[in-house]
């Protein structure tokens, strides 16, 4: 019948089982119990990986000295700079531009788009392809306020309510406020949003909302915003250079301390390159790939979190950097999946989640905090998570229900890309449920910034992913791709005022970087490796042990 | 104790764990003999290998189109091809990766079209109408997309078709280099659809509507009255927030507090 081992098999009966009872229940409205807010707390506390004090730890140096960190990120923030400061000549800029931006996804396109529009020449420096980022991998959608019967003040209150109420208030208005103009700016862009024939957007629920404003654009909503936004930039060649395989790895200041460009690598040909800038944009995106506490990431290849390392260094403030987003449905079958985000629409679109016995145990659409807490109390306190043959513990995700709930075809109509995703591996989602664990996701916090994208640092701005407060210490689906392009365009806004008024050109230094080198061994910090590390590194052992350099 | 311990064995990161007793399969690295656990993918599998990727990897999930990949079997004339990120390895697999493929991609000006779209297409990417039907690209694409069909809705002036048809490209060019007849079909098909989504797809009115009156400030007192607000204040009204129904129909729904809309 399926991909799933006999064993497997034999305990998806006991889902079928109860799947009945449980439509009922559904098509009448009926939902399983969501939380109080003080059982939130407790659940959060008790079983989120979060909040428990073992894997962190206190940094030693630098603006947010004290602040508790995961260990990960403490110790790639105070490693050694990869870059050899004396061997760079800071006399002669390999490149010299109006505004440099520091990664390629939907902060940082969109942000380069902008400033184009406002006169500037823009350089920008990215790690991978252009759009090889986290953004061309988000299914599920993007909020907006955009129907009659909501507004941005309800959108507020779900962000913040999401985010316990940790939220920098003036970040989320701005989100708030401006997330319609973003879907027009995206649909005058020609994206392809899901409409109805008369034009109106279809519109669903997300975890934590109380309007339907989720947007989408099939289950490639992402890939579909990427994809656009890439097509412009390219159209605009002229005034936007794309240097791909060419990341940041250190911001140069200027002799004032503003920010005036950066040090490139070229991952080929392993060139540095001297980029001179009168205004900077650090989009880098998130930290998926330090693999946090070891769990497995959704994240893309490059989300290795480069730009907190280098905004750190040059005296940027970060904020709630110890909170990371675990989504709580992550693919734990099979093998090949694993780690695999299975968008939060399967339980938009009426799921439910089921433990060994085919019982629902919780709300399917908490806020995801709380529905990972869920899942992870369930398999390791009460112990009735389902076993895989590589013993990973996970739950079911009953995703047959949603074509008994919205007619035969539904799974294949609006979850393509995950239909063919298991359908490889010989398992189809609309006729057997999948098994799921939380799996790393998202990066809560990261660099401050202020409502205009401003970091404190003159000159460099920040968007996306990598900087904080927005979401506060927890973020709703579909406010991220939403918090890149609003966070991103008003970086390119303010970046280009300020390119054009503030007085540059003073000569270019690397001082702030040889400082911290500085700093970490008077703190007796041993480092054994060099920041930021730009890739991970999947070479097996086997192999490690054998190489040579 | 018991619960540490089992945490720790879903602490694997990206490192895959073969199961139990995993047989070792031979696949051919570009030509290169490999010994690896069957079941990854190829991705995986030439990392086992110990492979470093720069090129050819980025989302790791079957959506960014970094990791087209071309392969043979021993012993098989079939040329195949697959996502690197979403193939399963399989034994005396002969693999070569195309990380990069020179494509066409005329620049455009979507605001300015000079003619009707079906004309623009035939402007900017004439060779599309060259196309012998020979269907190679529909075998080659990863994302089982017949290629050659949207190839031919275009030619028909179908653009909404080819639009629809062509959604799920993740761009990653092995149709493009298969083409006998030199045709970009993945960059003309980026134009077809943002012609689509901005000409033809009908506008969303209520969009424009909410626009204008975000334009007119109308929101911002209402936010300012929020963020100004003693937290036990908000919390309230979060909890306190009336819940749009799982089935309402989008417009149509109305919230009887309707003093902040
Ligand atoms: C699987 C998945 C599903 C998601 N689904 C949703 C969803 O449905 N709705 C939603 O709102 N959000 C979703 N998200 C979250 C959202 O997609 C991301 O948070 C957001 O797109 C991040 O955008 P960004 O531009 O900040 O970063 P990214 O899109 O990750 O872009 C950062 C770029 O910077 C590059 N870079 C990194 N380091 C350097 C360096 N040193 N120098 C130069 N360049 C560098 C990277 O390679 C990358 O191209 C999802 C995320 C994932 C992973
Ligand atoms: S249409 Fe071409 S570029 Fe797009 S996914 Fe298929 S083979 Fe790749
Ligand atoms: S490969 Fe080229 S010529 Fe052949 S069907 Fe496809 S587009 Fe036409
Ligand atoms: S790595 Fe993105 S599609 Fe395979």
């Amino acid at each position: 019948m399926s991909g799933y081992t006999t064993v497997l098999s034999e305990l998806i009966k006991k889902a079928e089982a109860t799947r009945p009872a449980r439509m009922e229940k559904a098509r009448k409205g009926e939902h399983f119990p969501a939380l109080t807010m003080e059982q939130r707390q407790q659940w959060l506390k008790k079983y989120h990986p979060d909040y428990k004090s073992d894997g962190r730890r206190k940094l030693l140096i630098g603006p947010n000295k004290g602040m508790e960190l995961p260990e990960e990120v403490a110790s790639l923030i105070e490693s050694r700079s990869r870059l050899n400061t004396k061997a760079v000549d800071l006399k002669k800029a390999d490149y010299e531009t109006d505004l440099l931006v520091i990664g390629a996804g939907g902060a940082g396109t969109a942000a380069a788009l902008v400033a184009q529009e406002l006169g500037l020449k823009v350089l920008v420096s990215t790690k991978l392809r252009h759009g090889d980022s986290n953004t061309v991998m988000a299914e599920g959608g993007i909020q907006g306020a955009t129907q009659e019967g909501d507004s941005p003040y309800f959108h507020y209150l779900d962000v913040i309510g999401g985010g316990h109420f940790s939220n920098a208030p003036a970040l989320a208005a701005a989100l708030t406020n401006d997330a319609p103009l973003i879907i027009n700016w995206l649909e005058d862009l020609g994206m392809m949003f899901d409409k109805a024939p008369s034009g109106r957007m279809k519109v669903r629920h997300g975890g934590g909302t109380c309007r339907k404003r989720m947007h989408s654009s099939g289950d490639m909503t992402g890939a579909e915003i990427m994809r656009v936004l890439r097509d412009e930039a390219r159209n605009r060649d002229n005034d936007i250079k794309m240097l791909e395989f060419s990341p940041a790895v250190e911001l140069i200041l200027d002799s004032a301390g503003k920010a005036a460009g950066a040090v490139l690598y070229n991952l080929e040909t392993k060139e540095y390159y001297v980029v001179r800038a009168k205004a900077v944009v650090v989009a880098t995106g998130g930290f998926g790939r330090l693999h946090i506490q070891g769990f497995p990431t959704t994240n893309h290849y490059g989300a290795t979190a480069d730009g907190i390392v280098m905004a750190y260094r040059a005296g940027a403030k970060l904020q709630d950097l110890d909170s990371t987003q675990y989504h709580p449905t992550g693919a734990i079958f099979p093998e090949q999946n694993v780690g695999l985000l299975i968008t939060e629409k399967v339980r938009g679109l009426g799921a439910q989640l089921l433990n060994v016995d085919g019982e629902q145990f919780c709300f399917p659409l908490e806020p995801r905090d709380v529905e990972s807490a869920c899942v992870i109390r369930e398999c390791l306190d009460i112990g009735k998570g389902v076993v895989t043959p590589t013993g990973r513990f996970g739950v079911w995700l009953d995703s047959p229900m949603i074509d008994l709930l919205h007619g035969e075809g539904t799974v294949r109509k609006e979850l393509p890309a995950k239909y063919i995703q298991f359908k490889r591996y010989d398992i189809d989602i609309s006729r057997v449920p999948m098994l799921i664990y939380p799996t790393l996701h998202y990066q809560n916090g990261g660099i401050q910034i202020d409502e205009w994208s401003r970091t404190g640092i003159d000159g460099l701005f920040s968007a996306g992913e990598v900087a904080g407060g927005v979401h506060g210490r927890n973020r709703l689906m579909g406010n991220s791709l939403l918090d890149v392009l609003v966070f991103g365009r008003r970086a390119g806004l303010k970046a280009a005022e300020y390119a054009k008024s503030a007085k540059t050109g003073s000569p270019l230094s690397l001082k702030h970087v040889e400082d911290f080198n500085k700093e970490i061994e008077a703190a007796g910090i041993r480092s054994t490796g060099v920041s930021p590390i730009l890739l991970p590194d999947y070479a097996p052992d086997h192999v490690k042990a054998r190489q040579i350099v | 104790m018991a619960e540490e311990k089992k945490l720790k064995t879903l602490a694997t990161g990206d490192k895959t764990i073969p199961p139990e007793g995993a047989k070792m399969i031979p696949i051919y690295i570009m030509g290169r003999e490999y010994v690896v656990p069957e079941t990854l993918t190829i991705m995986k599998a030439v990392e086992y290998a110990g492979y470093s990727y720069v090129r050819g990897c980025g989302c790791r999930g079957g959506i960014c189109g970094a990791c087209g990949t071309f392969y043979r079997f021993i012993g098989d004339y079939r040329l195949r091809s697959g996502l690197a990120c979403q193939t399963v390895a399989e034994p005396n697999m002969i693999i070569m990766q195309l990380p990069f493929f020179p494509a066409n991609r005329p620049g455009y000006d979507l605001e300015k079209m000079q003619s009707a779209p079906h004309e623009e297409l035939r402007r900017l990417y004439p060779e599309v109408f060259k196309c012998v039907g020979c269907g190679t690209c529909t075998r080659t694409c990863p994302m089982d997309i017949d290629v050659m069909d949207y190839i031919a809705l275009m030619k028909r002036g179908d653009l909404k078709g080819a639009a629809i048809k062509s959604f799920d490209c993740v761009m990653c060019g092995l149709c493009a280099s298969r083409c006998p007849a030199q045709i970009s079909q993945f960059t003309a098909a980026m134009f077809v659809r943002r012609v689509y989504g901005k000409y033809i797809l009908p506008k969303a009115a209520h969009v424009k509507k909410r626009v204008d009156e975000v334009r007119s400030g109308k929101y911002e007192k209402m936010l300012d009255e929020l963020m100004s607000m003693k937290q036990e204040d908000v919390k309230k009204l979060y909890v306190e927030r009336e819940r749009e129904p799982d089935l309402a129909e989008a417009g149509k729904w109305m919230p009887k507090d309707t003093k902040n809309l």
